[in-house]
């Protein structure tokens, strides 16, 4: 039996759904491991049975005088304090913008190997499972460390409830802070839309979409499937979205259950960002289009016709 | 002004990994680039540096053939480079940090030191920052937009959907670069010729007294992702297949 940590990360002062997977992770392959769930300046309390109902037994809620939320040094240096203090096995977290910024600061400060954007975990064998060569290929990493670092790919391990009993914590540790890296601003995005990486679903289009009104339709459908909208580098590139939207290598990394390309022809590079998602479905007029071959459900035919039979279909 | 920027010898994204044995790949066979995210660093660097006057230096930990590599980036305008060489084809992050701390020190410590976001072939996200905590200076990752203003560099980097985070730092510090913050030159044919005559200083990596073996984050196993067969061919009139799809969808797959 291990004891394991895990950063939950908030939105909103909610628990973001992609936290339930890292807490399936966290419990083991055995299931029996020890989970304590860290919070940074939260409401504990309001949280606790959400986290208890995937195994966390332990919240504890990390306070600090200092600004935790404008120092990411901070954050990190108090997030090491507290593996020391619960004595953790191992550690996990997010692989997600915050979640590897983090991590990767108290890798640094414990000076302890820690592996990043994990598709799968054993914590018992301090291995993990993740990409390299963009999705090309799967590396099988194991650590030799005293306490296992690992962020995890945001959904690529499907969450399973298991309720136990939790109690709430606060823990103040002292540590010293002279970093200068301050977060001064945030901007917010204008949107209040699902970010890619979290959504369960993700229906996207790609330079076939032409213009940039024409992701309304897109919309229309993602939401009835409770879905985010998704953009190709040509799409970005084109002006038709914006970068935060571009799925691939040089944009996110996406492991939906469900994955809907629209006029996508199916670049590695494009590959490269949502390879791991559990379905793929590619909708395409080029019944030879490369993305056919690495699909799972294929569609030859016109985006604006498919797309809103599509969105009837679901009504 | 003298800036470092780390840059890593990688694979092109396009190029097809062939695996060799359990632990490794064929290096010899596969086209390899300044990693993507590293040109974005490469090319503020030198932009930084014809607008205030000083020095870029590449710094790399890799193979002898990353030369060629650091060629390229000495045709986007760097000044000299520093290659640390190793022998084997994956070096933990832990061990890289070591290599470009001990290089990065005895060169003299520069005023910016840039890094791509991450590295596009083992894609660990981490080296940047454990070079930070060894330099004891401070670091931020992900920056798309920055403006120095003496000591201090203001940044923003991408957080969510669209949200922006506002950080500053104080200079020397680590910058570590992505998509946004620049577009990266094309060299032109004058620019690789005066490349070939810049100088690379060659250090292996022992006579820093680091033990390439010594890594505690090692790759047991390297395979090819599984691949999908081919997509099951939905057919009839659009209707027919969307309807085909949804049953699909909802029924077999219980995904939606
Ligand atoms: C270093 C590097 C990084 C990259 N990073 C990324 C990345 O992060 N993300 C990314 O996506 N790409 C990336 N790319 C680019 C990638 O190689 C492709 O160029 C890109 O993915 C193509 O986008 P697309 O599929 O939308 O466009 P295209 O390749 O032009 O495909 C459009 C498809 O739409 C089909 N089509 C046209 N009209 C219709 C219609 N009415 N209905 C249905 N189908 C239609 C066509 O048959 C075609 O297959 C990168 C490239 C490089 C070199």
């Amino acid at each position: 039996m291990a004891k394991t940590g895990v950063l939950i990360e908030l939105g909103d002062g909610k628990v973001k759904e992609t936290n339930f997977g890292v807490l399936t992770a966290a419990r083991g392959a055995s299931g029996d491991n020890e989970v304590c769930a860290f919070v940074m300046n939260a409401d504990a309390e309001a949280i606790k049975s959400e986290l208890s109902a995937y195994g966390a037994s332990k919240i504890v809620n990390i306070t600090s005088s200092g600004d935790l939320g404008a120092s990411p040094d901070l954050q990190a240096a108090s997030l090491a304090a507290a593996a020391k203090e619960y004595g953790l096995d191992a550690l996990l977290g997010l692989f997600s913008a915050t979640g590897r910024d983090i991590f990767a600061r108290v890798a640094a400060i414990m000076d302890e190997p820690m592996i990043s954007d994990c598709i799968s975990v054993d914590i018992d064998g301090k291995t993990g499972v993740k990409s390299h060569f963009s999705g090309k290929t799967f590396a099988t990493i194991k650590l030799d460390c005293g306490i296992m670092l690992a962020t995890v790919r945001p959904n690529a391990i499907e969450p399973a409830e298991a309720s136990v009993d939790a109690e709430v914590i606060s823990f103040s540790p002292s540590v010293e802070n002279n970093s200068t890296v301050k977060i001064i601003e945030v901007k917010k995005g204008g949107t209040e839309k699902l970010d890619l990486t979290e959504a369960p679903v993700i229906v996207t289009g790609g330079r076939a979409i032409k213009a940039s009104e024409n992701y309304k339709m897109l919309e229309e459908c993602a939401a009835l499937l409770g879905a985010a909208v998704g953009a190709s580098r040509a799409a970005v590139d084109a002006g038709y979205a914006p970068h935060s939207m571009q799925v691939g290598q040089t944009g996110k990394t996406v492991s939906p259950k469900l994955y809907i390309a629209c006029g996508v022809s199916g670049a590695v590079q494009h590959f490269a960002g949502m390879k791991t998602s559990k379905i793929i479905v590619g909708i395409n007029t080029d019944k030879d289009a490369p993305i056919f071959a690495k699909c799972d459900y294929g569609i030859v035919g016109d985006i604006f016709e498919v797309v809103p039979a599509l969105t009837e279909a679901l009504r | 002004m003298k800036i470092c920027v780390c840059i890593k010898h990688v694979p092109d994204t396009a190029a097809n990994i062939k695996l060799a044995g359990e632990q490794g790949f064929e290096d010899s066979e596969c086209k390899f680039v300044v990693n993507p995210y590293d040109e974005y660093g490469l090319e503020e660097s030198v932009s930084l540096v014809e607008k205030n006057g000083g020095e870029v230096v590449v710094v790399t930990v890799g193979k002898e053939a990353a030369t060629a590599t650091i060629r390229s980036a000495m045709a986007m305008g760097a000044h000299r480079a520093i290659l640390v060489k190793t022998e084997g084809q994956f070096l933990d992050s832990a061990l890289t940090c070591k290599a470009l701390k001990a290089a990065i020190e005895k060169d003299g410590t520069p005023d910016i030191i840039f890094t791509g976001k991450g590295s596009v072939d083992t894609e660990g996200f981490q080296t940047q920052y454990r070079l930070a905590a060894a330099l004891g200076i401070p670091v931020v990752n992900e920056v798309s937009k920055l403006t120095v203003d003496g000591s201090k560099a203001v940044m923003e980097r991408e957080t969510g959907s669209g949200e922006r985070e506002v950080v500053e730092m104080t200079l020397p510090g680590i910058i570590g670069a992505t998509k946004g913050l620049n577009e990266p030159r094309y060299p032109k044919f004058p620019d690789i010729m005066k490349a070939k005559k810049k100088p690379i200083d060659v250090i292996p990596l022992s006579d820093l007294g680091i033990d390439e073996g010594a890594g505690k984050s090692v790759l047991v196993k390297l395979e090819a992702t599984p691949e999908r067969s081919g997509a099951k061919m939905l057919e009839g009139s659009v209707t027919e297949q969307v309807a085909q799809l949804v049953k699909i969808l909802k029924e077999e797959e219980k995904v939606i």
